[in-house]
């Protein structure tokens, strides 16, 4: 039995509001193996995005871990000293975010943004890394790479941005690559260029992949396995196949229900739109039950 | 939080200026211009006269609650003649756009290319000192600000559903600017009002202490820190109670101004001055 | 770049047009001569025949098409007419005066600068802190306080009663002299630098791409480093551009205050005797100096961010 790359065990997430704890994450334990792309579904405020932060370390200071691990290669990540957590940050742990154009330095060239992370991980210097850059540049199929790499973030698209995001998480070949939400800001077609991207770059390094997202059909096209999520408790997790043609729970059942379906028209006749709400008897009881599939290739429990 | 206590203390401040200066006539103990008797000259703080007496005997205490009154009109006449001119050209400039938009935008910079003190000095060259011109020369002064918020918030609203929906039923230009778009931009109008008043009270204390602006024996706290200019060396306390008052005001009006600004609009902060 | 420059510095020769004509509009109608104030002695008037011989010779009994002609034709000769009461030419009695005002100007922002920024910078890295709270309290303060109050209140304690510094004048031009005007006029730009610095920085601070570089593994000193500083700089630079307009005007007082002979008691001067070449000369050349200035903080900003250019 492998042992899991990532393995986050009954993380609980709290946030200060006035002189109350609200909780965000209840308990939230699953794990991805090496180089599986696993997705996380859910509405938004159901703790996706807190969770990946968490992961990284990143979580700002409303925000507060009360409770559980987060397992990285037998390692607890929220009980390292900062300057180890440094350490893997952007190195074996990367994330990508969902605004390309916020989320790069409108006054620093694409290059240097990319080249920052050769001189901070692996020593080189400004020259060696600039020439690593546009390399970086070449592998997400940027056209043009050396012209590319003095451009300031602004003069690029947004699908462009997108992939000079990959190119600096996956410059240091992390383990593990964080996206969250990194498609929902673009146009569709796009979105498909960059979801293939993602796909084909990752499976070659043998990068495990936890992908963020409220999309569906985006998590269907990438992930192998999917675990669904619902007011901070993780609800459902199964094989993607499995999952889509399957669903246990409620909520999950409740989200595909109201995935508007190409040809229903002709199978079921004209029908009004399904709303998640008329699917969901009760909302408050969602959390009670999970439902965990264990893992096609394990014998028993994960 | 932090930004409640600015406005608080902000509206206090100003609330204690403007009693000050409605009350004075039944507070002070004394006149503020005729009761100069030279046998009290210089005195320094005692129980009758709290803040001391000046070179002509006169209480300083009455002198600067009188002040209030000049300060506090300054503060609000000026804005208001702002006001009045920046709004109008902004909104006009902004809704009809083409060349009278240049013109205004022409204006406005060439009154942003030159500092407003400096501005004031001349107008009041030509005026003349004396409080009348104090209050034309600086209600010209600052107006370039308003204007241009003024301005950029008319092409903001201009397409909102409510002015087309004006403009439909057949309104006039000058009703929709005054009845729908003006009402919708007070926000930042007050604000920089507000921020205004304790710029102008500076530049009216400046002016007065050049000599140019309110003209002795009125009480002014800027014309009241010239004479101590010349005390300075025997009775240096006259110095400290009216740029106190004028400290105080002008932190008031700021406080409330950057407390009202920070309810309404947070991103100002780094936009003006 | 070089066409945007071009571009900005074309740009000021309008303005100043339009400046000298407006100040000339303005000055052409002012009621009462300068002979009259000259010569009147308080409520008296003076003696026509003396006004009117004094009218002559300053030209003003001409037509105004011909003194504005004048006007423009001497302009173009950088000729700024010659000062009523001095009976010098307007140019050289500012020649005289501008190294004192220039040096006054620029000690005081340096010293806005040099304490201001790094205040600001240091108030938003910690937000909340003491350091952070009493900076702030003492920006608005600062911006509160009329700055000849303070002047006179610093006049006071270290001229008058300790004794460290002398309390007014050029002196031999010793850098001694310079110290309380040019911290008393750089008391309101380190105000309002140390609170636009602070709100700038915590806007960078709190921008997504702060995020992504932490999310790369830099560590604090890196991120401020790297683009912190950067991005800042920016509104930094603005910043300061504005303040030197602002302090342009306020020198003016300042400059009285001290004895300061610089352009700005110049100007004080003149106005109060309506000296009416004195005082259009020295507005027009403090307006020039202020775009300039306004230009070049154009230029600079330009340089550091690269999406100005395009538009």
């Amino acid at each position: 039995m492998t042992a899991p790359l990532l393995d986050i065990k009954e993380l609980k997430l709290d946030v200060s509001a006035g002189r109350s704890l609200l909780p965000i994450l209840k308990g939230v334990s699953f794990q991805i193996m090496p180089g599986e792309a696993y997705g996380l579904v859910g509405e938004s405020g159901s703790g996706k995005s807190v969770t990946s932060l968490a992961v990284m370390g990143l979580l700002k200071r409303p925000l507060r871990v009360s409770g559980g691990e987060v397992v990285f290669k037998g390692q607890n990540l929220l009980a390292l000293p900062k300057r180890e957590m440094r350490r893997l940050r952007g190195n074996r742990v990367a994330m990508i975010f969902q605004e390309p154009m916020t989320a790069l330095n409108p006054l620093s060239t694409v290059g240097r943004q990319i080249a920052e992370m050769f001189v901070l991980h692996q020593g080189k210097d400004w020259g060696e890394a600039m020439k690593l850059a546009v390399d970086a540049l070449a592998s997400v199929r940027v056209p043009n790479p050396d012209r590319r790499a003095s451009n300031y973030p602004h003069q690029m698209s947004g699908g462009l941005r997108q992939r000079v995001m990959i190119a600096m998480a996956l410059a240091c070949n992390p383990d593990i690559l964080i996206a969250d939400e990194p498609t929902t800001a673009l146009d569709v077609t796009v979105q498909a260029e960059v979801l293939r991207l993602i796909k084909e770059l990752c499976a070659a390094r043998g990068t495990a992949v936890l992908f963020i997202s409220h999309d569906l059909g985006v998590i269907a096209s990438v992930c192998q396995r999917v675990g669904v999520m619902y007011a901070g408790c993780l609800v459902e997790e199964n094989d993607t196949a499995l999952l889509f043609s399957d669903p246990r729970h409620e909520y999950t059942r409740g989200l595909l229900g109201a995935l508007p379906r190409l040809g229903s028209r002709s199978l079921h006749g004209r029908q009004r739109l399904v709303d998640i709400d008329s699917i969901i008897a009760d909302r408050s009881k969602l959390t009670e039950t999970r439902f965990i599939a264990p893992r096609r290739d394990e014998g028993g429990t994960p | 939080m932090r930004f409640g206590f600015n406005f608080i203390l902000g509206a206090l401040l100003t609330v204690l200026v403007i009693l000050a200066g409605i009350f004075a006539p039944w507070i002070a103990p004394f006149d503020p211009v005729l009761n100069a008797d030279l046998m009290n000259a210089e005195l320094p703080p005692d129980a009758t006269f709290w803040f001391g007496t000046d070179a002509q005997g006169r209480d300083v205490f009455t002198r600067i609650l009188f002040g209030a009154q000049i300060s506090l009109t300054v503060g609000i006449v000026s804005q208001v003649i702002n006001s009045i001119i920046g709004c109008t050209l902004g909104m006009t400039a902004g809704y009809w756009g083409g060349w009278w938009d240049d013109v205004v935008n022409g204006l406005t910079n060439v009154m942003l290319a030159i500092p407003s003190l400096i501005f004031a000095l001349a107008v009041m060259a030509v005026l003349g000192p004396g409080l009348p011109s104090l209050l034309i020369a600086l209600g010209l002064t600052n107006w370039s600000w308003t204007c241009r918020i003024a301005r950029s918030s008319t092409l903001s609203l201009k397409s909102q559903g409510y002015v087309q929906a004006a403009q439909t039923l057949g309104y006039g230009d000058l009703r929709i600017m005054f009845t729908q778009i003006l009402p919708n931009m007070m926000g930042p109008i007050l604000v920089m009002a507000t921020l205004g008043m304790g710029s102008a009270v500076l530049s009216e204390a400046a002016l007065s202490f050049l000599g140019l602006g309110v003209q002795p024996p009125f009480p002014s706290w800027g014309s009241m820190l010239t004479d101590a200019r010349q005390l300075i060396r025997t009775a240096p306390w006259v110095a400290v109670f009216p740029g106190l008052a004028i400290f105080l005001s002008v932190l008031g009006f700021n406080l409330l101004g950057d407390g009202l600004r920070d309810r309404l609009d947070p991103h100002m902060r780094t936009r003006t001055p | 770049m070089l066409r945007f420059t071009l571009r900005r510095v074309l740009q000021i020769v309008p303005t100043v047009i339009v400046v000298a004509l407006l100040i000339f509009v303005i000055f052409s109608v002012v009621p009462g001569s300068f002979a009259t104030s000259l010569l009147a002695d308080g409520k008296r008037t003076a003696d026509p025949q003396l006004i009117a011989h004094l009218n002559q010779e300053f030209g003003l009994d001409k037509p105004l098409t011909e003194r504005f002609v004048k006007y423009v034709t001497d302009l173009a000769r950088l000729d700024l007419g010659t000062s009523f009461r001095s009976r010098q030419p307007v140019l050289d009695l500012i020649g005289d005066r501008m190294w004192a005002s220039l040096e006054l100007a620029l000690a005081a922002m340096a010293f806005a600068v040099v304490v201001g920024v790094p205040l600001g910078f240091l108030a938003a890295l910690r937000p909340g802190s003491i350091l952070d709270t009493t900076t702030m309290i003492g920006a608005v303060s600062g911006l509160s306080m009329p700055q000849f109050w303070l002047g006179l209140l610093m006049m006071y304690v270290f001229a008058l009663h300790l004794n460290w510094l002398p309390s007014f004048g050029y002196g031999d031009g010793s850098f001694r002299n310079l110290i309380l005007p040019a911290v008393t006029l750089g008391v309101t730009p380190l105000a309002l630098l140390a609170r636009t610095t602070r709100a700038g920085v915590l806007d960078v601070l709190n921008a997504d791409f702060i995020r992504t570089a932490h999310s790369k593994g830099m560590s604090e000193a890196k991120v401020v480093r790297w683009h912190v500083m950067r991005n800042a700089l920016v509104l930094i630079v603005t910043t300061v551009g504005l303040q030197f307009g602002s302090l342009i005007g306020q020198a003016v007082v300042i400059e009285k205050l001290f004895a300061w002979p610089g352009i700005g008691s110049l100007l004080v001067d003149s106005v109060a005797i309506r000296d009416i070449p004195a005082v259009q000369g020295t507005i027009l050349v403090i307006v020039l100096w202020f775009l300039v200035i306004n230009t070049l903080v154009d230029l600079i900003y330009a340089a550091i961010d690269p999406r100005i250019k395009q538009g």
